[in-house]
């Protein structure tokens, strides 16, 4: 798989680590009142979908960047590829 | 039709006119006790098991295309019980007990072979940890072996024991571990458990289920609605697309694994050897091809079919310890679809929904589970209390803190 770097251009999928679904960005907050139930949510349990999935790919051997790839889990297909540190900015989150 | 020698001569001489089909082809009646959502090798067990050790009487099958058409048709094929943690060591034990005498209980050849399991040492620290795993088997009941790199180069002679990166300093052993003929599984339970009454039912997609006020009342089909007293979904690899018809999410990610088939060879290579500082595992068929595997793909995919990187490393790592297989030429290739659990352990459990049941997570170790899956999955639906050999398969370890993590690598699916 080729993955399009926002910032380096195309890149070898075997240059980065994957690290999961993207939901695992939205760490949630520890002094809510069901945070232990939220957390045993965020740690273990997964939409797992048959189709399109967002999800965290850790430029390793490359800009060390995590990136947040949409990527259909049923043909391989990457059709987005934004910095994790951009999509968590858009969530009102400061970095 | 009991099968045996004497029927193979007499249906030899008589043009072989008397075989039947090996089970019935029926239509799904309205109503069943236990539905088993799919037909590959642990709901066929399950089915058989159900039937034979709790003689139920209304048991069905659904499989969505043919029976041994999934997971059990794609694995490599090994049965061993070689497993540290209480959780799992007593259930893959169980297994292996019942793998030796499978094909008399269903009287049927799965080509069983003990040809013996062997996983290879290469530095001080991992000798220690395969003693603690050797000794954890012993007290299992199980058997293991601590083999002597002198012992190895004598048995194995075409091994790379000075490998200068990674020597070979030992190995364990377990010789009751082997091989199975996979598709014989599947075949041999589906026709001892037709022969018990149990309805298959192939081409029968499973497309939601009926629950009201909690309760699972059946199934809607591409064959129409069946209503059955208990439902249970064992189609590990699909767990996540079929749950979620129950809007249930899943400690489980799917991930592709590939396997390979080399050319046929004339027998090379005695029982199955694992490279320890690798991910590189391999046997030979009795049709002679090299059958190995290796890691995980790595990312979530339910596509059937891997990327080049991984076959790098698999074809690495057999260069590493067998040097003989430079020119051996790869016959083929395939991609599976892996249930992978947050601690690389299965879950046979109920769910939060009355009579619906949920047996999926085998990672990549579903195939040598197969007869223990299906008598502990038999024994919860039939009872409505876990196993013995089961009782930490369950769902809510996670949130109790009692992960079964033989590698300890956390809540990480691809790593397991």
């Amino acid at each position: 798989m080729i993955i399009n770097h926002p910032i380096l251009g195309p890149r070898d999928s075997a240059e980065f680590t994957y690290m999961g679904d993207a939901a695992l960005l939205d760490r949630p907050d520890w002094q809510a009142k069901d945070a232990l139930a939220q957390f045993i949510d965020y740690g273990y349990l997964r939409d797992n979908p048959a189709g399109p999935h967002q999800e965290l790919w850790y430029h390793e051997q490359g800009d060390r960047s995590f990136l947040v790839v949409t990527r259909d889990t049923t043909t391989h297909e990457i059709s987005s590829v934004k910095l994790a540190n951009d999509v968590a900015r858009s969530r009102g989150r400061s970095t | 039709m009991r099968y045996s020698g004497l029927r193979v001569i007499k249906e030899a001489l008589t043009g072989h006119k008397g075989w039947k089909p090996a089970w019935r082809d029926v239509a799904p009646q309205a109503q069943y006790d236990y539905i088993v959502i799919g037909g590959g090798g642990h709901g066929l067990a399950t089915a058989y098991y159900l039937a034979r050790n709790h003689g139920a009487k209304k048991v069905a099958v659904l499989e969505k295309g043919w029976i041994g058409g999934g997971n059990v048709g794609r694995n490599t094929t090994i049965v061993r019980s070689n497993y540290l943690l209480d959780g799992n060591e007593p259930f893959y034990e169980h297994s292996l007990k019942l793998w030796e005498g499978l094909e008399q209980d269903i009287n049927y050849n799965a080509m069983i072979s003990q040809r013996g399991i062997l996983n290879l040492v290469h530095s001080d620290a991992q000798r220690d940890a395969f003693t603690r795993r050797g000794n954890a088997m012993i007290l299992n009941g199980a058997d293991a072996d601590l083999l002597s790199t002198e012992t190895i180069q004598k048995r194995y002679p075409f091994l790379n024991v000075h490998n200068a990166r990674f020597p070979i300093k030992g190995g364990l052993a377990q010789h009751r571990g082997g091989t199975v003929r996979h598709d014989a599984v599947a075949w041999g339970y589906a026709r001892a458990a037709d022969q018990l009454g149990v309805d298959i039912i192939q081409n029968c997609e499973v497309t939601g289920f009926r629950i009201e006020g909690g309760k699972c009342l059946g199934v809607e089909t591409s064959l129409g609605y069946i209503g059955g007293g208990k439902i249970a979904s064992c189609v590990a690899g699909s767990s996540g697309r079929l749950m979620a018809k129950a809007n249930m999410r899943l400690p489980i990610e799917s991930h592709v694994l590939q396997a390979f088939v080399s050319e046929g060879l004339k027998p090379v290579l005695p029982g199955v050897i694992t490279f320890g500082a690798g991910h590189f595992y391999c046997s030979q068929s009795d049709k002679g091809g090299l059958v190995f595997g290796g890691d995980l793909d790595g990312y979530n995919s339910y596509a059937q079919r891997g990327n080049l990187p991984v076959v790098e490393d698999v074809c690495e790592g057999a260069m590493a310890i067998f040097p003989m297989l430079g020119r051996v030429r790869l016959l083929r290739m395939w991609g599976g679809i892996m249930d992978m659990s947050m601690d690389g352990s299965p879950i046979i459990d109920r769910t939060h929904i009355k009579s619906l049941y949920f047996n999926g997570g085998w990672c990549y170790g579903g195939f040598k589970a197969t007869p223990a899956s299906g008598w502990c999955y038999a024994h919860l639906l039939a009872t409505d209390t876990p196993h013995e050999f089961a009782k930490a398969y369950r769902f809510d370890r996670f949130e109790k803190g009692q992960m079964i993590d033989e590698k300890g690598v956390g809540n990480n699916p691809q790593l397991h």
